[in-house]
C-alpha cells in the first residue's frame, strides 16, 4: 500500500484554504465525472481519487489527521485507538458526489487511515434512497439469440431476469428496488444491468444482420453445387452458383439475428465464400490441371 | 420493462432532496417530459436514470440550466457517435478478416 498525496491529486498546496480545495475539486470533478465520461474507465478511476481526496481535505478533522499521520499511516491505528471517543464526530464533510455509478474504490490507504465507516459522510442520496447498483452481465452472442431467463447472484441475492432475444451489446436494463436498501424508510435503490455481449468466433453481428464465412472447395466453386453452412438456428443448405468467385457474398433473408422485442422478425445472414485451393496434388491431378491450363486463356 | 410506471415528481424530489422548481425548469427546457394526472405531476419510470444524471450535474457540479442543456445535447451527440464508431469498427473487422 502506498501513501496517497491528496494535495497533489487536487493540485493544491498543503496550505490551501477550504475555498481553494473546493474550487480545485469542482474543477477536476467536472472534467472527470463519470456522467461526462461514459465508458471511460480511466476517467472513472481518476474521479474516485479526486472524490477521495476531497472527502479527506474538505473535512477539517480528517484533513488534520491526514496532515499529522498521512505519511506515517501505519501508526494511524494507534491514533485511532487514542481518539475512539471522537470517532463519531467525523461526518458531514464536504458535499460529496453521488451517483448511479459504482462508488466503491476508495483506496486501501484511505481505509487504513480512516476506516470504512468514514466514507461518504456527506452524500446527499444516502440519507434517503438506497444507492443504485451497477452490474455487468457477460453473455455470448448465442445467449441473446433466443429469449431466456437467467438467474444470477448479486450481493448474496438471487436475481432472475428475462433476457429478450436480440438484446444489444451495451444495453442497460433497470431492476427497480434491487439496489441498496433505503435509509430512514426511503425506497431501495435500483439495480442496473449492462449486457456485455462477447463476439462469436463464427458470426459477426451488425444490428440485426449476421455475417459469416463459408469455405468451399475449388471444384464446387467452379462447377457449382451445394454446401452446408452453420446458422444460429442449426444448419442450412446453400446453393453455390457456377463460377463462384472468392469473396462472393450471398444474402439469406430472414436468417440473421432476431429483432429486439419484435417476435418472428429476423435480420439477414450474409455469407462470404472462401475458396480453398487444393494442396498436395497427386501426379494425376497435376497433369489434369496442366492440361486445363493449356486449354484456358491466360489473364 | 415494457410496462411504463410513473413516478410522482414530489416523491422523487423528497427522496433526492431536490427542489420541485428544478424539475419544472428541466421540463421547460424539454429535458424531461412530465405527465399531469389529477393535478399531480409525474415522470415516466424510464426517465428516472436520465433525470438523476441531470440532478447530479446541477447539485453536485454547480452547473446552471444553460450548461445542463448544452451538456445534455453534447452527451446525446457523443452517444450517437460512439454507436456509429462501434458499428463501423464492427464492419471494418468483417473486411479485415476477409483479407
Amino acid at each position: 500500500m502506498e501513501f496517497v498525496d491528496y494535495y497533489k491529486i487536487l493540485g493544491v498546496p498543503n496550505t490551501a484554504t477550504q475555498d481553494e480545495i473546493k474550487k480545485a475539486y469542482r474543477k477536476l470533478a467536472r472534467k472527470m465525472h463519470p456522467d461526462l465520461n461514459p465508458n471511460d474507465k480511466e476517467a472513472h478511476k481518476k474521479f474516485q481519487q479526486i472524490n477521495e481526496a476531497n472527502e479527506v481535505l474538505s473535512d477539517p478533522e480528517k484533513r488534520k489527521k491526514y496532515d499529522q499521520y498521512g505519511k506515517d499511516w501505519k501508526h494511524a491505528e494507534q491514533f485511532e485507538q487514542a481518539r475512539q471517543s471522537q470517532q463519531g464526530s467525523w461526518s458531514g464533510g464536504g458535499r460529496g458526489f453521488s451517483g448511479d455509478f459504482d462508488e466503491g474504490g476508495f483506496s486501501d490507504f484511505f481505509e487504513s487511515l480512516f476506516g470504512g465507516a468514514a466514507r461518504g459522510g456527506g452524500r446527499r442520496q444516502t440519507q434517503f434512497k438506497g444507492q443504485d447498483h451497477q452490474a455487468t452481465l457477460q453473455l455470448h452472442l448465442r445467449d441473446v439469440y433466443t429469449t431466456h431467463q437467467q438467474t444470477f447472484n448479486i450481493n448474496g441475492k438471487n436475481i432472475r431476469i428475462t433476457i429478450p432475444a436480440g438484446a444489444e451489446d451495451g444495453q442497460v436494463i433497470r431492476l427497480k428496488g434491487y439496489g441498496e436498501p433505503g435509509v430512514n424508510g426511503g425506497p431501495a435503490g435500483d439495480l442496473y444491468i449492462r449486457f456485455d455481449i462477447l463476439d462469436d468466433p463464427n458470426f459477426k453481428r451488425t444490428g440485426n444482420d449476421l455475417y459469416t464465412t463459408a469455405t468451399i472447395d475449388l471444384y464446387t466453386a467452379v462447377l457449382g453445387g451445394e454446401t452446408i453452412i452453420d446458422e444460429f438456428g442449426g444448419k442450412v443448405k446453400l446453393k453455390v452458383a457456377l463460377s463462384t468467385q472468392n469473396g462472393t457474398k450471398v444474402r439469406l433473408k430472414g436468417k440473421g439475428f432476431p429483432v429486439y422485442k419484435q417476435e418472428g422478425k429476423f435480420g439477414d445472414l450474409y455469407v462470404t465464400f472462401h475458396i480453398k485451393i487444393p494442396k498436395d496434388l497427386t501426379e494425376r491431378q497435376k497433369a489434369l490441371f496442366t492440361e486445363l491450363s493449356k486449354i484456358s486463356p491466360k489473364n | 420493462m415494457a410496462k411504463e410506471e410513473l413516478v410522482a415528481i414530489h416523491e422523487f424530489c423528497d427522496s433526492h432532496n431536490v427542489e420541485i422548481s428544478f424539475i419544472h425548469s428541466l421540463s421547460e427546457a424539454g429535458l424531461v417530459e412530465m405527465t399531469t394526472i389529477e393535478e399531480t405531476n409525474f415522470i415516466s419510470d424510464e426517465q428516472v436514470p436520465e433525470l438523476k444524471k441531470l440532478v447530479r450535474l446541477h447539485y453536485d457540479m454547480d452547473i446552471n440550466m444553460e450548461g445542463i442543456e448544452t451538456i445534455h445535447h453534447l452527451l446525446q451527440q457523443m452517444k450517437i457517435m460512439q454507436k456509429e464508431m462501434k458499428d463501423l469498427r464492427n464492419r471494418l473487422s468483417l473486411y479485415e478478416e476477409i483479407d
